[in-house]
């Protein structure tokens, strides 16, 4: 584990490099000068307190955010000095699944898997159909083909969005929250899905989530992002053993540590009129 | 106090509504470049044309009939005062043509179609459906703006030929069948007065650029509305006024430029 810095991963190894990143929003600080090396072919995870910007790190990799300093280098290329075409050729490369879902509600699950294969591909339908349906297997959701966004579970959704996220074979594939709202036996298979295709095909996975006895499954690496810096990393037992403010107060769940589970506000019994310090 | 904030703000809200003008205006240039590869998507414009077109000929038909019958009823009265009730169905088509049809027409279509082309947009919006073509490398200024600007300046011009007709024959119905009027009289008047190219094509052009301002309006509102249920409520509220007070403002200057 090595708090306040992240290892340096060799050039050719790492599939993103970020650099002396920091961006605010809304007047408040989101990231200050934060570094990051994520590895070719392994599954990271990045974790950390709600609100503290796992998300808005994901839009600064995807081109969809542009930091206000620093730079992020996707497969050699720097995301926010490529054109729209050049970005859009590397989002082709990267499937990205959304913290609610985002399926197309006018599609079926069928024509939501289907999207970006009609979209970028001209395929014989065939072969688009039976592609669609290994991807729907694999989430468990075949049978569920023909069926609307709005006749779905919100798990059943995020499966479905899963199966679309990896209906291309990415080179990288961001998963936001995908455990959220997934029975145990979905989330086992998920699970063995993520890991599968990370060892089968060399995927290198992003995985942001709070669920940490899933993540210590599947996960090669922790990143832990808090206070706009990633406040330490390492193989997951490790980082869950770790002895610094940030780990222990993560790893246990206590209210008391350098993260406040308070929102700031004012004195508690002076706002509800008991008296106390005004 | 309040009012000396609202004092103190409205320099700010001020430059803001001269900031959304702009920013529509780069919205219009960045539709008309993705136009090209909408054509790709060309089954999504056909299908927006039967959505904003088709699904609102209920509505344009009926308000086309009710507008030619009190018309007809209006025009009758006043023009008996002068004896000149032969000249109805002149007067009638003439008013279709040139002004009502068109602006009528608009303001209909914003209330229909522009409203739920603003709803459409400003719920994939807040449900990360844009955000998420765009992860997937799909521009939805093509597969989502462009078609629904395209089918607007389509069915505009149809839907105001409908209901041009079906206020004709809504003061036909009150004029001839009501109250009297000879049916040739009614008729032959009126073709022998309305010129295709002055009134009936000028009416089609101003209904071509109603559909292209109330589209490109319904689309920036949902395309840039907060994402939130509030924020989508206000984005349709917002296509209403904007089109409305648009499309009479265009009106009075194509009217000035095309008489």
């Amino acid at each position: 584990m090595n708090p306040e810095s992240t290892t340096p991963v060799n050039a050719a190894d790492a599939l993103i490099r970020i650099r002396g990143m920091s961006t605010r929003l809304n007047g408040k600080t989101i990231f200050d000068g934060v570094d990051l090396d994520i590895p070719r072919g392994r599954i990271t995870a990045i974790m950390g307190p709600s609100g503290t910007g796992k998300t808005t790190l994901m839009r600064h990799i995807t081109g969809q955010l542009a930091p206000d300093a620093g730079e992020v280098i996707v497969d050699g290329q720097n995301v926010w000095r490529l054109g729209r075409d050049a970005l859009f050729a590397l989002r082709e490369k990267i499937g990205y699944l959304f913290q609610n879902s985002a399926l197309l509600t006018d599609y079926s699950v069928f024509e939501n898997v289907a999207f970006p294969l009609r979209q970028h591909l001209r395929l014989p339908e065939e072969l688009i159909r039976n592609l669609v349906l290994t991807k729907l297997q694999a989430v468990g959701l075949r049978g569920a083909a023909d069926l609307m966004p709005s006749e779905l579970s919100g798990g059943m959704m995020r499966r479905v969005a899963l199966a679309r996220a990896i209906v291309r074979d990415p080179m990288l594939i961001i998963y936001d929250e995908p455990f959220v709202g997934l029975d145990p036996i979905a989330l086992n298979q998920i699970l063995r899905l993520i890991r599968t295709l990370n060892e089968t095909l060399g995927v290198t996975s992003i995985l942001v989530a709070h669920e940490l006895a899933a993540v210590r499954q599947i996960a090669d690496q922790i990143h832990l992002l808090a206070a706009g810096k990633i406040v330490a990393h390492g193989a997951p037992d490790e980082l869950a053993r770790g002895e610094t403010p940030w780990t222990k107060q993560f790893f246990t769940g206590a209210a008391d540590g350098p993260v406040p589970f308070q929102y700031p506000a004012p004195d508690y019994a002076a706002q509800l009129g008991f008296g106390g310090r005004a | 106090m309040t009012r000396m904030k609202a004092i103190g703000h409205s320099p700010a809200r001020f430059l803001d509504s001269i900031a959304q003008i702009g920013a529509c205006g780069i919205f219009l240039l960045q539709i008309l470049a993705a136009i090209p590869r909408s054509l790709r998507h060309i089954k999504e414009t056909i299908r927006q044309v039967w959505f904003v077109g088709a699904m609102s000929l209920v509505i344009i038909m009926t308000c086309g009939l009710f507008v030619g019958m009190v018309l007809g009823l209006q025009l009758y009265y006043v023009l008996s005062i002068f004896g000149g009730t032969a000249a109805l169905g002149t007067v009638v088509s003439l008013s279709l043509y040139r002004e009502l049809g068109p602006v009528v027409t608009a303001l209909l279509f914003a209330g229909r179609a522009g409203t739920s082309i603003t709803a459409e947009i400003g719920l994939m919006r807040a449900t990360d459906q844009i955000d998420a073509m765009e992860m997937m490398a799909v521009d939805p200024r093509a597969y989502v703006v462009a078609p629904r600007f395209l089918a607007g300046i389509i069915a505009m011009p149809l839907l105001a030929c409908v209901f041009n007709a079906l206020g004709i024959f809504g003061a036909h119905l009150v004029g001839v069948s009501w109250l009297g009027l000879d049916n040739g009289t009614f008729w032959s008047n009126m073709t022998s007065s309305v010129d295709v190219w002055k009134d009936v094509i000028n009416g089609v052009w101003k209904s071509v650029a109603f559909g292209a301002v109330c589209t490109l309006i319904a689309t920036f509102q949902g395309y840039t509305t907060a994402p939130t249920s509030e924020g989508v409520a206000y984005a349709t509220t917002r296509t209403v006024v904007f089109s409305s007070i648009a499309t009479l403002a265009l009106d009075f200057v194509m009217t000035a430029f095309l008489m």
